[in-house]
């Protein structure tokens, strides 16, 4: 099945990347106690590993061309058998009974687990929404949005200092702070908008840098880097929880807003607006041509996604009681991305499972959390390269019209 | 006057830097319209390898020359190598994607580069060995423009001046320019336009690389994440100059590096990267198409 | 009452050095069916981006009359307003919405005509629910005049080239326009659907819509034009009948030696 020459190109690439890691890998120098540590173990990882992949990107490589030569041979075979996650999305038989059995582990899961776990578990959730709001940012709209934690930042700063100067409590916090946030997206999203796609990114990206640049040298306003300590948990009817029943109750609100969130996505996908979303992110001349208005089009998008940051900033603030400026770097931003690109721009169930995948595994591996952030670099490279839909595609819903038509006929 | 002089001569010696690192940015993005987010950790990784090779040589006790040569030399190499690999790993298979496909590949490099030398190596700050010493003949000035500010603005002409010849002059520079003219029309003259790319890549980065040692020599000391911040910034020179252009990549980096040394010299120093970050914002939302740049109008 | 749709006068566009448009006038009247014909690159693309307002103009008016007896100058509009004005276009390379449907692609076309927003599409309002009943029938509709009724639920990446080629029209007609712009519209079809083709814009030409179009098969414009505008190097060099048009020397001095379709 391999060729000769195949195995011979893979031990070149095999040998190239020896040669490329061979400095940073393999050498440790210390200036300060003037000693240098040479780890030969790790030429030799970089070379098995190198090597096994070259050969297996290969393998896979020709059997897609096999496959692909296989199906325009036989046409008649064009029924591509949908994967069976694609079936279940679109059969409510399958789906409606899977989705109540999930809310009902969602709703058990304290009981099951500890009060570590279901923390844990309500970072996730967080993730989720963060990732849906994005979601309909980048997956939607088609606006690489590099700043996203910026609208994070103003929820939870929101949060921190109206309850600091004004004694405001975490009920009226997550408007408000979904509000400041979505003002922040308009006022930032006018101006830049009409920018190209990629200068968009960049933009938001500096916009991004340059809050948490202020938040952390503005200290009369913030506290600058020290942060902003002993926010209140949420308070259930002006009742001070203990620690343990305000993390399960931070948790069920989570739940809550989880749930919320993909009820407004979903319908917003398959509304007028969530259309014109999609077009303009397929094509933005045609767009206009159409007459959709681009700049409007897109700001909304833009608010909306900072809506659910903004609320998310604000649950962060209540849940960790302790905010500063580095919580919000571009970092945070990069992660939720990769969730998203991970599960599928445009798909809202990819990016439930996306963010579940990429927030808990490294928490339960515990050996993985050091390459976390490796690994999330590495995911926007690889899905882009081979999966640019995403593990879990979007799939256009279809229009039921010929049964109303016949409807209407009677 | 003085202050003046000083925070001039500092501002070039930014500005020199960033230019450098400039170059790589509008010359990829002037071939395959890309903005090679990972190009600040070419650079970090090209500072990088001079950290390791000059500390290594240091302790074996060779001769300061040596060291600064043999540094220089394994730096750009291996950035080369580094953005070599990446074009070809990350951007070639996305060359017929959706515009953004790039973009976020490129993103991803970043983020892993970054972890895989902090992963590889340290997540402190490491002291970076003084390569460039403190000449005798720079005595009198020394308390306004140091030695090594004036062998960074040496270097970087020197390596200006080259770039020009090579791109004026020779085969692949020739080639370079018709590809960033019109890549179809390019094919179809025979040029082979993989090699272009390729070729770019690996001059940009290993400018980049020099841009590495000699701030890094500079400063003292470095970390992994020195190519993001510089990244940006170099990003923005390319913008401000134009991106595409690399007259203006040069002009870009020194209005920024001056820009950037006179405002915390003067106003604040809390502030100095919000400078450059506002500039970043500044130039895109009002001349996208920066002080020497072309704008484009797209065809329908 | 006035008989014309689209008034263009004057009408110039400069790209850095080159010249693309030079003082163009044209005129389409209510109910013709008007061709724009030149050899490639003498400007007919660029014309319709500054009508539409993709291309800004760098001189000149453009004037469009609706069916509903509104006037408007449209130099200076963004595209969508152009479209909400009352005038739809197709392109020459064509830009459909690939991951849509043939029905979404349709109903995108509906946009401008429609209404609801974040509100509505959240709590689907009876109100919501019966403006989106009716994009959806009156989508339905234009996709059995153009005859794709059956791919409706289809991508539009899956559609033949030809029937590419008539969503683009179906997607410009679902925005209600008074005139329709088709750029090439028969480019790349097969003597079959070109004549499907001609039998559309018949229909559509009966049913009240006014059309402009680019088109480089002779025998497609003279067939159906009432009137032809030739363009050569930015410059409008004749216009007439299609008998005028064919006996015309500057015309077919511009022709020569380029390769007719027809
Ligand atoms: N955005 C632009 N920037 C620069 N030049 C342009 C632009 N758009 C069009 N042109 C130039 O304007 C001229 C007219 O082009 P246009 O596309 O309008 O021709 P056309 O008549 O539609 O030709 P075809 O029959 O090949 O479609 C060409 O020389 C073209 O290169
Ligand atoms: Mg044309």
């Amino acid at each position: 099945m391999i060729s000769f020459e195949e195995l011979k190109r893979s031990f070149l690439v095999s040998l190239w990347f020896v040669f490329l890691t061979f400095p940073i890998l393999v050498i440790k120098a210390n200036p300060i106690e003037r000693t240098i540590i040479w780890r030969w173990e790790n030429m030799f990882f970089v070379a098995i590993g190198s090597f096994v992949l070259s050969i297996l990107i290969r393998v896979v490589n020709t059997q897609k061309t096999k496959r692909l030569e296989r199906r325009s041979a036989s046409d008649s075979d064009t029924t591509t058998s949908e994967p069976l996650i694609q079936v279940i999305l679109q059969n409510p038989r399958y789906l409606y009974p899977l989705a109540g059995a999930v809310t009902v582990f969602a709703l058990v899961f304290p009981y099951l687990f500890d009060t570590y776990q279901t923390n844990i578990m309500t970072t996730a959730l967080m993730y989720v929404v963060l990732g849906l709001g994005l979601n309909i940012v980048v997956g939607m709209a088609g606006l690489l949005d590099l700043g996203f934690v910026a609208f994070y930042a103003v929820g939870a700063y929101s949060y921190a200092l109206l309850n600091a100067h004004f004694g405001i409590g975490f009920w009226m916090a997550l408007p408000i702070g979904a509000l400041f946030a979505a003002s922040f997206g308009i006022i930032l999203g006018f101006p830049v908008l009409r920018l190209r796609g990629d200068y968009l990114a960049i933009v938001t990206l500096g916009f991004g840098e340059i809050i948490r640049l202020i938040l952390e040298n503005w200290n009369e306003f913030s506290q600058g880097p020290s942060g902003i300590s002993n926010i209140p948990r949420p308070g259930m009817f002006g009742i001070e929880l203990s620690l343990e029943a305000a993390i399960l109750y931070i948790y069920y609100i989570m739940v809550a807003l989880v749930i919320v969130t993909i009820f407004v996505v979903n319908r917003l996908q398959d509304s007028r607006l969530g259309r014109a979303w999609i077009a303009l992110r397929e094509d933005e001349i045609a767009c206009q041509a159409m007459g959709i208005d681009k700049t409007k089009t897109k700001l909304t998008a833009f608010a909306l996604g900072a809506t659910w940051a903004g609320m998310m900033g604000v649950i962060f603030a209540a849940k960790t009681t302790f905010i500063n400026p580095a919580s919000f770097t571009f970092l945070e931003s990069a992660i939720i991305l990769s969730i998203v690109v991970l599960g599928g721009m445009g798909s809202i169930l990819g990016v439930i499972v996306g963010a579940l995948v990429l927030i808990l595994l490294p928490e339960y591996l515990r050996a993985l959390s050091d390459y976390r952030m490796l690994a999330f670099g590495a995911i926007l490279v690889v899905m882009m390269i081979f999966k640019p839909q995403g593990i879990i595609s979007n799939v256009r819903r279809t229009y039921k019209y010929q049964k109303q038509k016949s409807g209407d006929v009677q | 006057m003085e202050y003046f002089i000083e925070l001039l001569f500092s501002g070039l010696t930014r500005g020199a830097i960033y230019a450098l690192i400039a170059l790589g940015y509008t010359m990829v993005y002037g071939i395959i319209g890309l903005i090679n987010f990972a190009h600040g950790e070419i650079y970090m990784i090209g500072a990088f390898t001079a950290f390791i090779v000059s500390t290594v040589l240091s302790i074996l006790g060779f001769p300061l020359l040596a060291i600064i040569v043999l540094a220089g030399l394994a730096a750009a190499v291996w950035s080369s190598a580094y953005g070599y690999t990446v074009e070809k790993l990350a951007y070639k298979p996305l060359r017929h994607a959706p515009r953004l496909s790039p973009l976020i590949s490129a993103i991803g490099m970043s983020i892993f580069l970054q972890n895989y030398v902090l992963l590889a190596q340290t997540s402190d700050f490491q002291p970076f060995p003084e390569l460039i010493p403190e000449f005798d003949f720079m005595e009198p000035f020394v308390h306004i423009v140091g030695s090594s500010d004036m062998v960074i603005l040496v270097v970087t002409t020197l390596m200006m001046v080259g770039l020009t010849l090579l791109i004026k002059f020779t085969r692949i520079g020739k080639a370079m320019r018709a590809t960033s003219q019109d890549r179809k029309m390019a094919m179809l003259v025979g040029i082979n336009v993989d090699r272009v790319i390729s070729a770019t890549f690996i001059v940009g980065s290993a400018l980049a690389a020099v841009g590495g040692l000699l701030i890094a020599s500079h400063i003292g000391q470095i970390n992994f994440f020195i190519g993001f911040i510089a990244g940006i910034k170099a990003f923005t020179a390319a913008v401000l100059g134009g991106i595409g252009s690399i007259p203006g990549a040069v002009l870009g980096g020194v209005i920024l590096g001056l820009t950037e040394s006179f405002a915390t010299g003067y106003v604040s120093s809390d502030y100095e990267d919000v400078f450059a970050f506002s500039l970043l914002v500044l130039i895109l939302i009002f001349k996208p198409s920066g002080l020497l740049g072309k704008a484009e109008i797209q065809k329908v | 009452m006035n008989n014309t749709i689209l008034k263009v006068s004057g009408l110039s566009m400069h790209f850095g050095g080159i010249q693309a448009l030079k003082q163009l006038d044209l005129e389409v009247n209510r109910g013709e069916i008007v061709a724009l014909i030149g050899p490639n690159g003498a400007g007919k693309t660029t014309f319709f981006n500054c009508v539409t307002g993709i291309y800004n103009p760098t001189e000149g008016d453009v004037i469009l009359h609706t069916l509903q007896g509104k006037t408007s100058r449209l130099n200076g509009l963004k595209p969508n307003k152009v479209t909400e004005k009352g005038m739809a276009r197709t392109f020459q390379n064509i830009r459909l919405f690939q991951s849509m449907t043939v029905l979404e692609n349709v109903m995108i076309g509906r946009h401008c005509r429609t209404h609801s927003f974040i509100l509505g599409a959240i709590l689907r309002t009876p109100g919501n629910r019966q403006e989106e009943q009716a994009i959806i029938e009156r989508s339905h509709e234009i996709l059995e005049i153009v005859g794709l009724a059956d791919e409706v639920d289809n991508y539009a990446r899956n559609l033949s080239y030809g029937a590419q080629r008539r969503l683009e029209i179906a997607r410009a007609l679902a925005t209600d326009p008074s005139l329709l712009l088709l750029d090439e519209p028969a480019a790349g079809m097969n003597p079959q659907e070109t004549q499907e083709l001609v039998q559309l814009i018949l229909r559509l030409r009966d049913q009240g819509y006014s059309i402009l179009l680019i088109e480089h098969d002779m025998k497609l414009v003279m067939t159906l034009s009432n009137r032809i505008y030739v363009m050569d190097y930015g410059e409008k060099i004749a216009q007439g009948t299609p008998e005028e048009i064919q006996s015309n020397p500057v015309v077919i001095k511009a022709y020569l030696g380029e390769d007719l379709d027809a």
